[in-house]
């Protein structure tokens, strides 16, 4: 089976979730890694050493912004000429958008966000959550290329092997660009709840403190910095409910659920999160979920493992205080 | 100008769905527009406003997609297009883009195509850049503010890694995101409108084409692992206490 990986990547820095489409790659057999971009041959030392055994690098100044049409043509007019079986790609927007009007180009189809595969000599069945994850379909791909889209974390990330090397081509990057790239501004830095192994989230109960003395801002603000010292010690990142990010407590990217996005952390920790279904949908495949909240019968006891019925504004720094003595930091 | 949403009708958020005789079922709950398209007529009903437009929702489903059609309707759009035909029943993204942009030629004269982000049901966000590719038109995707000046659209594209400004030439197909302002809700006059409204039903035959094979086929449904979790609610003598006793069981489940 020829099996195709594409290196997505932002200004140089690949997608995690990228290299745990190499891993999966790897155990079908020989792995080609796909390198896109202006300037990115460092890239492809990375895919060898995460397993690639060979790299098609297309780099050409052309090809500096990431452009949907014209990453496409250049993924189509290889597809065309090599004939792959199959081609992974991170489920991220860039890859989706690419995949997609490939897809189109060469008649096939795309399986996206997917969780889970099976491969029967040739024949792949791919597991995704539909309906907000209330659902999982098993799909498959009637046409070749079988583009598929791997969602973050749910495959193992392979190890790097420093020095691993392989057969580098050089190909042609196609053109027919119909947008420009006028202008960028970075967003925040700190861990993404996209790639984090450790998520600790704060809904509305991060404002309400009455004992602080402060205004509703000024309170889930400090919540919020509770939140941050306990996810930064355990190298996670913050999340958000959507009643905390419709407040104005904390920006979108932080949001967790059906209107925000689907995370699939090691851990979450839910902590002032009522826990609707909404919110609910955004946490399914985190395998280990934790509540902290006042009340009792906050929906969210239900979908967790261990639960805490108390203050978070009293708690989370007693909890960071725990670990903090526990994992010697 | 004139501008076509693409919308979708999907159960309600709210909807507890499962599998019942290998079919979905989503019970008792109604079906209702797609949240996310929502987002995409207010950007028509805006650029409407801005500078003048004729805004058409356009939606391919069964006779009772109407009822989605017409709540872009109450919401302010001048149009609605049914695409309907028994031969779309099996059907995949691809297809649908194929379709769609089949019904875009037919309306004719489209300047911009706007959709939501994604859909709440099978959820590939792949139409947008499927249908601007059968248009071969350019796609500005996940635009979070949309600016047109001299034929030229501008948007403000929302991504992971922050917020990139990106143009191109009209025509263009658009999808947008929650940033571009709530929803606004359907007026009186807009829902009496919507009432009367006769909302042309167009087959697959009307636009002269057949339809497209659908390459991804579902061959299975499953209902999620059910997580059989009785939660446990740690206690202790004090908040320190159980701060301590979660801190170790956390440790205990080897994840982090």
């Amino acid at each position: 089976m020829k099996t195709w990986v594409y290196i997505d990547h932002f200004k140089g820095e690949v997608v995690s979730a990228a290299w745990e489409a190499v891993g999966v790659a790897k155990s079908f057999g020989m792995v080609s890694a796909l390198v896109f971009g202006s300037g990115v041959e460092s890239l492809a030392k990375a895919a060898f050493e995460f397993g690639a055994d060979e790299v098609l690098l297309a780099d050409d100044p052309s090809l500096a912004d990431f452009r949907a049409e014209t990453y496409a043509s250049t993924l189509t007019a290889l597809a065309s000429a090599s004939a792959p079986d199959l081609i992974l790609l991170p489920n991220t927007f860039r890859a989706r958008e690419m995949a997609a009007m490939s897809a189109i180009d060469l008649n096939s189809g795309v399986l996206v966000d997917v969780t889970a595969l099976e491969n029967n000599a040739g024949n792949i069945t791919a597991t995704r959550p539909i309906y907000e994850g209330k659902l999982f379909e098993k799909t498959t791909c009637s046409a070749s290329p079988q583009f598929i889209t791997l969602r973050g974390r749910a495959f193992p990330r392979p190890v790097r092997m420093e020095g691993s090397t392989g057969t580098l081509r050089k190909v042609s990057a196609q053109s027919g660009a119909l947008t420009s790239v006028e202008g960028y501004s970075a967003g925040e830095s700190g861990v993404s709840i996209n790639d984090a192994g450790i998520i600790v989230s704060g809904g509305r109960g991060v404002s309400n403190n009455p004992g602080l003395g402060l205004d509703e801002k000024a309170t889930a603000e400090k919540g919020f910095t509770l939140i941050g010292e306990l996810a930064a010690l355990l190298g996670g990142a913050v999340g958000a409910s959507r009643a905390a990010v419709d407040a104005g407590y904390i920006p979108y990217s932080h949001q967790v659920g059906q209107t925000g996005k689907v995370v699939s952390p090691d851990v979450y920790i839910a902590a002032g999160i009522s826990g609707s279904i909404q919110h609910i949908v955004g946490i399914r495949t985190a395998k280990l979920v934790v509540a902290i909240n006042k009340d009792a019968e906050a929906p969210i006891f239900g979908v967790a493992r261990y639960g805490v019925v108390g203050d978070l504004f009293t708690f989370i720094p007693l909890l960071t205080a725990a670990f903090k003595q526990k994992l010697g930091k | 100008m004139k501008i076509v949403v693409c919308i979708k009708q999907v159960p309600d958020s709210e909807a507890k769905v499962s599998v019942q005789n290998g079919r979905v079922s989503w019970g008792e709950s109604p079906l209702v527009i797609n949240p996310f398209d929502e987002y995409a007529v207010e950007a028509g009903l805006q650029q409407k406003e801005a500078q003048g437009a004729e805004v058409t929702a356009l939606c391919i489903g069964p006779e009772s997609a109407r009822d989605a059609l017409k709540h872009a309707l109450s919401m302010g759009a001048d149009n609605a297009v049914l695409v309907c035909d028994p031969a779309l029943t099996e059907s995949d993204s691809q297809a649908a883009a194929r379709v769609l942009a089949a019904a875009i030629r037919k309306i004719g004269g489209v300047d911009l195509v706007i959709f939501g982000r994604q859909t709440l049901d099978t959820a590939t966000g792949l139409t947008t850049a499927q249908t601007a590719r059968v248009l071969s038109w350019p796609m500005l995707a996940l635009a979070g503010s949309i600016k047109i000046e001299g034929g030229v659209v501008t948007v403000e594209r929302v991504i992971e890694e922050g917020k990139q400004t990106v143009s191109a030439s009209l025509p263009v197909v658009l999808s947008v995101v929650q940033s571009i302002g709530e929803p606004r809700y359907p007026s009186f006059m807009g829902i009496r409108k919507a009432s009367k409204a006769v909302i042309p039903l167009w087959t697959l035959s009307d636009m002269g084409m057949t339809a497209p094979k659908a390459v991804v086929n579902r061959v299975e449904l499953l209902n999620p692992p059910s997580r059989n979790l009785a939660c446990e609610i740690i206690s202790g003598s004090s908040p320190a206490e159980i701060a301590e006793t979660l801190a170790e069981k956390i440790l205990a489940e080897k994840v982090l």
